[in-house]
């Protein structure tokens, strides 16, 4: 047989997508969305379509593998394209699965943007997932566009001095039907935009904060802790935008210091760290999308 | 039978897309697409066409372009591309990613130069860069062959016992844009060649199964020798698609090497594409004044087939090959075959001449010199570069 390059799943698909038994690291991030994106999907079984990154190492080496639904892996820039060679011959075929790209912020904000922009410019029929921790995690730390101003990497090691790449404008800038952000804190939200996005045709974009214990230095034991904190104090905002046009805050900054979610991550250790001019920009992120909210709401309906 | 004067571009066209019609009573099939000179003219012809069941991607890179074909060719559908040159070297590391999931994706290549600085003509860098990437390379001499060994490329490519992708090249310009008659291949013919495809392995939401995850050495190395085992199987499936081929066509496309006038040739040209017909008109009138010459016509470049290259040579005691190519710090990548396959002729003189690089004309007189030269020669020596002379 010529699939030397095919694990086999042995266990029956009424398991889980990604089960017990995996290589992620304790708190990871990456491996609960995967959990709550197979609920989020309840019997739907999608195809996941994994660049490059931990997402790819962690299930486990051949001929074993942690996923329980179709996995491909591709190189890293290429998920969204062949998410596309898929997704067209399944709607042809009339096969309504869900294709479903799964990627870290490495594989979307940098290598993949080019792949990424262009399935979202041809609106095609796929869910794109990010899990954003702010790393080239998988190679032990470096710099990518996410990572926040001021974060030590191997590669920043006296902290990184550009802002972090606003993703969500770029999405929004391409008129896909649906983008939001999701985070581990907040389950009913998450799983609301999991089904909001389910529903809805054409290109979708979804990017979740993921701790990443090894990467942010942070106790394995905090991630969701750190998570609700990126969303209390604005670092991460909670909010959807439909057909890259019309917003809506889904829960807004409660005030929550910034020095507090930095306080338990041994990556914003830095002596150069500007604490202040990271708090403006948070600040200044939130100002822009309450006026864009005004501006350009959502719909009642949506 | 349908007989048009066709462009070497839109033959590949034409067949390309006859061999996806072909599956559409199965599950169809896909491309993704980007343009690039010389090739552009295959892609327009790939968005012109109606499909019955298929799907043509205009992408945003050549990496995209053959990402499309993998996703689709592992769902299940017939996919194929083309590209040229740097294209080809963009999508790199997805040749090998799609021969390591064992997808049998047929490529046409229009061969051009590989840039900057940027030369738009013909030469066969770009495709044998990537020689290692487990595709199977066809170098075509004439529209007719493309037409034909583009059938043939999915014919074998797919069959249970290779499953793996295939390269289909034809020279930039020369063959891409210039125009001889066709014999096209009818659809019903074409769907009687080529079966609905069954990849077996393909997604399947009952049978999930891991694509592409972390490998062990033990298993990177099995997977090497399966690759290696159904490229030894190739001349024998090969074979048997062109006896079918000429089943169903009534004609019979040539095969891997084609020997002609060698069986006493002193001296051997080996040479590929629109250089053989040059070729083999230059042997025609030496033959014609007496002189033992012979040709070696290869067809096929991946697998080389180094029993069979032997053979071909026959007795000849001197091989001159030519080589529209180059590996700096190596030489000819088409002598280097030959040169291994007759390394258990050391008696015999196997030289090299790197000639129509860059698009360069490769005349009739080119080729007088090689004979002569290779005629006058005790032993192999480097390369001979050969320079296009200015008209």
């Amino acid at each position: 047989m010529n699939t030397a390059a095919a694990a086999v799943t042995h266990r029956p698909r009424d398991e889980a997508l990604w089960r017990a038994g995996n290589g992620a690291c304790v708190g990871c991030g990456m491996s609960l969305g995967l959990q709550w994106l197979d609920q989020a999907l309840d019997e739907e079984r999608p195809y996941l379509i994994v660049p490059a990154s931990c997402a790819v190492v962690t299930p486990g080496s051949h001929p074993a593998t942690a996923y329980g639904v179709p996995m491909v892996a591709s190189t890293f820039a290429g998920s969204a394209a062949v998410a596309t060679g898929v997704s067209r011959i399944a709607r042809l075929n009339g096969e309504t699965e869900p294709i479903v790209c799964w990627a870290g912020d490495g594989g979307t904000y940098d290598i993949g943007m080019a792949t990424l922009s262009a399935a979202a410019e041809r609106n095609e029929d796929v869910i794109y997932f990010c899990y954003d921790n702010e790393i080239y995690g998988n190679t032990g730390g470096q710099r990518s566009s996410a990572t926040m101003p001021g974060v030590k990497t191997t590669t920043t090691p006296s902290g990184k001095t550009e802002p972090k790449k606003d993703i969500m404008a770029i999405m929004a800038a391409h008129r896909v039907p649906y983008a939001a952000t999701l985070s581990l804190s907040n389950r009913d939200d998450f799983m609301r935009k999991m089904e909001t996005a389910r529903q809805t045709q054409g290109f979708r974009f979804l990017v979740m904060l993921s701790p990443c214990p090894a990467g942010w230095k942070s106790d394995p034991a905090r991630g969701i802790e750190l998570a609700r904190l990126a969303v209390g104090c604005g670092l991460f905002p909670l909010y959807e935008v439909f057909d890259g046009v019309r917003y809506r805050i889904n829960e807004r900054p409660d005030g929550t210091p910034l020095t507090d979610y930095m306080a338990g991550q041994g990556r914003y250790k830095s002596k150069t760290i500007d604490v202040d001019a990271v708090a403006a920009g948070i600040a200044e992120q939130q100002a822009h999308l309450e006026a864009l909210e005004r501006a350009f709401p959502a719909r009642g309906d949506e | 039978m349908t007989r048009a004067l066709m462009s070497g571009n839109h033959t590949a066209g034409y067949a390309l897309i006859a061999a996806g019609e072909a599956n559409r009573g199965a599950r169809g099939c896909c491309s993704g697409v980007y343009p690039i000179t010389p090739q552009t003219e295959i892609i327009e012809y790939l968005c012109a066409a109606r499909l019955t069941k298929g799907a043509i991607v205009p992408v945003e890179s050549e990496h995209s372009a053959l990402n499309v074909c993998i996703g689709a060719s592992i769902n299940g559908a017939r996919s194929f591309t083309a590209s040229s040159s740097n294209g080809v070297l963009y999508m790199a590391e997805n040749l090998f990613a799609a021969a390591n999931y064992r997808l049998p994706i047929v490529m046409a290549v229009s061969n051009r130069t590989v840039g900057p600085p940027w030369n738009l003509w013909a030469d066969q860098g770009d495709s044998l860069a990537l020689r290692d990437a487990a595709w199977l390379q066809f170098y075509c001499e004439s529209h007719q062959d493309l037409a034909d060994t583009i059938l043939v490329a999915f014919r074998v490519a797919e069959d249970a016992r290779i499953l793996l992708p295939a390269i289909v090249a034809q020279d930039g310009f020369l063959l891409s844009h210039t125009q001889m008659v066709v014999d096209l291949p009818e659809q019903g013919l074409v769907d009687r060649y080529l079966p609905p495809l069954e990849l077996a392995h393909r997604l399947d939401p009952a049978h999930p199964r891991a694509y592409g995850g972390m490998t062990w050495p033990r298993d990177t190395v099995k997977q090497r020798e399966e690759q290696q085992a159904s490229m030894d199987l190739v001349p024998a499936v090969l074979e048997e698609a062109l006896d079918e081929f000429a089943d169903v066509f009534g004609r019979r496309p040539d095969g891997a090497l084609t020997a002609e006038f060698t069986e006493d040739a002193d001296t051997v040209l080996v040479a590929c594409t629109t250089m053989v017909r040059t070729a083999r008109e230059v042997v025609k009138r030496r033959r014609a004044a007496g002189e033992k010459v012979g040709l070696v016509k290869v067809k096929l470049f991946r697998p080389f087939l180094r029993d069979q290259f032997v053979q071909a040579v026959g007795s000849a005691r001197r091989v001159a090959v030519l080589d529209r190519n180059h590996a700096p710090g190596s030489g000819g990548i088409f002598w280097t075959e030959a040169a291994t396959s007759l390394r258990s002729r050391p008696d015999i003189v196997v030289q090299d001449y790197i000639v129509g690089m860059g698009g360069g004309n490769v005349t009739p007189a080119d080729i007088d010199g090689i004979v002569d030269d290779v005629q006058q020669r005790g032993g192999s020596d480097a390369p001979v570069f050969i320079r296009e002379v200015a008209v």
